[in-house]
């Protein structure tokens, strides 16, 4: 029988081990194939909400459902705590000592934001990128007296539009509970407002319009909670009152325990195969790669049909030989009810697109088709 | 050029891109390693140097070969 092993149950899990039940059914009722899912939670949380949380707009549950419904119903899934995976052994040793064994292992452990890596940050910062995280925002915008409000961008961070959007959020918000005169001041690590070239320009036009200040080339080294100021690598100190932080993200822990990545806890990955470098039996997806792609749902929703296709194709005898091309798909909220996208890949640079309402409606019904998508439906 | 220098391959990236992987690199590695960042974007000889004086390291390296940049950056603080 061929063990094939899902380790997280997020975006890139889910997705995998959804299309694979389906393909593989036949094998699986035979007892050819087993597929299981080894998740920390037995809950399925969609992450965009989170910044919809931080403005009262939706709330936890609004986000969550049991990740066996998420799952088709040949999967097995281990809810628990991975501690390492043991590639002499080939198998994934579980926090209460249990070890599922595996013949392909698929990786897709995701990311955290890891704010203690910026001293002061924790104390001083308030970061959305969590449900305990977005809470807190929100009860402190409930309680906000006025002032700046300073956004900060951390390097490596998940959904790269994510902190643009806030930004548009926030100023509305202000405008519209009485804080017009209060500032809102926009920070981004490199020379222009977003990694994206279209995105930066547009970004530039929209927040002269909407009174945004912004800098650049500015990342956080240290914050002062008593103070109230951060102070950046390249050596400004910029004062704040309520400070909004997209931490610099980790790779997770199970993966330096495992010895597998990088010092950020990243696997090297192949760019097109995603298998693990140095393996021909370990695929790696979403976040948990070291690749230079964004860190985004959509990517690992493009690898995912990558990596159940070769699973499959290899189940059946064949070499697995379809390759990712790096595609990465953005909705981004332009506020006032209209949104845009991007979409690019290794060859291909992201072209403009001007925002519509079609396009922002679209994005509201696919936070409610997300579902679908982690089904492998969609 | 250093010759040895830890590789960040950040061809075709557009999104996070070749400076922002460099900045990941910094970040995470311990001062003094060498960084040796790979780029088809033409942009990154000139905008990578300039983020590495602001913030205090130092371009041991920069040329381009096939149309692929490759610079070396040292991590000094
Ligand atoms: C505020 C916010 C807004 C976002 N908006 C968008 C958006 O609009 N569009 C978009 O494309 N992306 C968006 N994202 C990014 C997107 O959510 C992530 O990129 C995506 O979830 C990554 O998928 P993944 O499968 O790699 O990891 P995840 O979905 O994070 O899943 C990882 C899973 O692994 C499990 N796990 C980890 N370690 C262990 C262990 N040791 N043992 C057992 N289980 C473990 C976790 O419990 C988790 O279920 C957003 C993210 C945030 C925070």
């Amino acid at each position: 029988m061929t063990r094939i092993v899902l380790l997280g149950g997020g975006v890139g899990g889910s997705m995998v081990s959804n299309q694979l039940a389906r393909q593989l059914k036949p094998e699986i009722l035979r007892g050819e194939v087993e597929i299981t899912v080894i998740n920390e939670s037995d809950t399925h949380v969609y992450q965009p909400y989170f910044l919809y949380m931080a403005f009262d707009q939706a709330v936890p549950a609004d986000a969550k459902r049991p990740e066996r419904a998420v799952l088709n119903n040949q999967i097995k899934l281990v809810v628990g705590h991975a501690e390492r995976v043991d590639r002499e052994a080939k198998d994934v040793v579980m926090g209460d000592g249990a070890h599922i064994p595996y013949d392909y292992l698929v990786i897709a452990t995701g990311s955290r934001p890891a704010p203690e890596t910026v001293p002061g940050l924790v104390e001083g910062g308030h970061i959305f990128y969590t449900e305990e995280g977005a809470l807190k925002l929100r009860d402190a915008l409930a309680e906000f007296t006025g002032g700046r409000v300073l956004v900060t961008v951390g390097v490596p961070h998940k959904c790269p539009v994510a902190p643009v959007e806030f930004t548009l959020m926030v100023r509305d918000w202000l405008d519209t509970h009485g804080f017009e005169s209060s500032e809102v001041l926009y920070t981004y690590p490199i020379g222009r407002l977003h990694s994206l070239e279209p995105v930066a320009a547009w970004a530039t036009e929209i927040f002269d319009q909407r009174r945004i200040d912004s800098r650049t080339f500015f990342n956080v080294e240290t914050v002062d909670s008593e103070k109230k100021t951060v102070t950046t690598l390249e050596g400004d100190t910029v004062s704040y009152d309520l400070l909004v932080a997209i931490p610099p993200h980790l790779g997770q822990d199970i993966v330096k325990r495992s010895g597998l990545g990088d010092a950020g806890n990243w696997i090297a990955t192949d760019r097109h195969s995603l298998l693990m470098q140095g393996t021909d039996n370990i695929y790696v997806l979403g976040d948990a790669t070291n690749l230079p792609i964004s860190k985004a749902g959509s990517t690992a929703h493009f690898q995912a049909d990558v990596v159940s296709s070769n699973l499959v194709n290899r189940i059946h005898g064949g070499l697995g030989s379809v390759r990712y091309d790096g595609k990465v798909f953005c909705f981004i909220e332009a506020g006032n009810d209209e949104a845009t996208y991007v979409k690019f890949d290794y060859q291909h640079p992201p072209k403009p697109q001007p925002p519509t309402e079609m396009i922002h409606l679209y994005k509201l019904a696919f936070n409610k088709m997300y579902w679908l998508s982690a089904a492998g439906i969609l | 050029m250093a010759t040895e220098a830890k590789i960040i391959d950040a061809r075709g990236s557009f999104c996070p891109g070749p400076l922002m992987e460099l900045i990941k690199g910094i970040r995470q590695e311990a001062v003094g390693v060498v960084l040796e960042v790979w780029s088809s974007d033409r942009g990154s000889a000139k905008d990578i140097p300039e983020w590495v004086a602001r913030a205090g390291h130092e371009v041991v390296g920069n040329v381009e070969a096939d149309n692929i940049f490759k610079i070396q950056v040292k991590k000094l603080r």
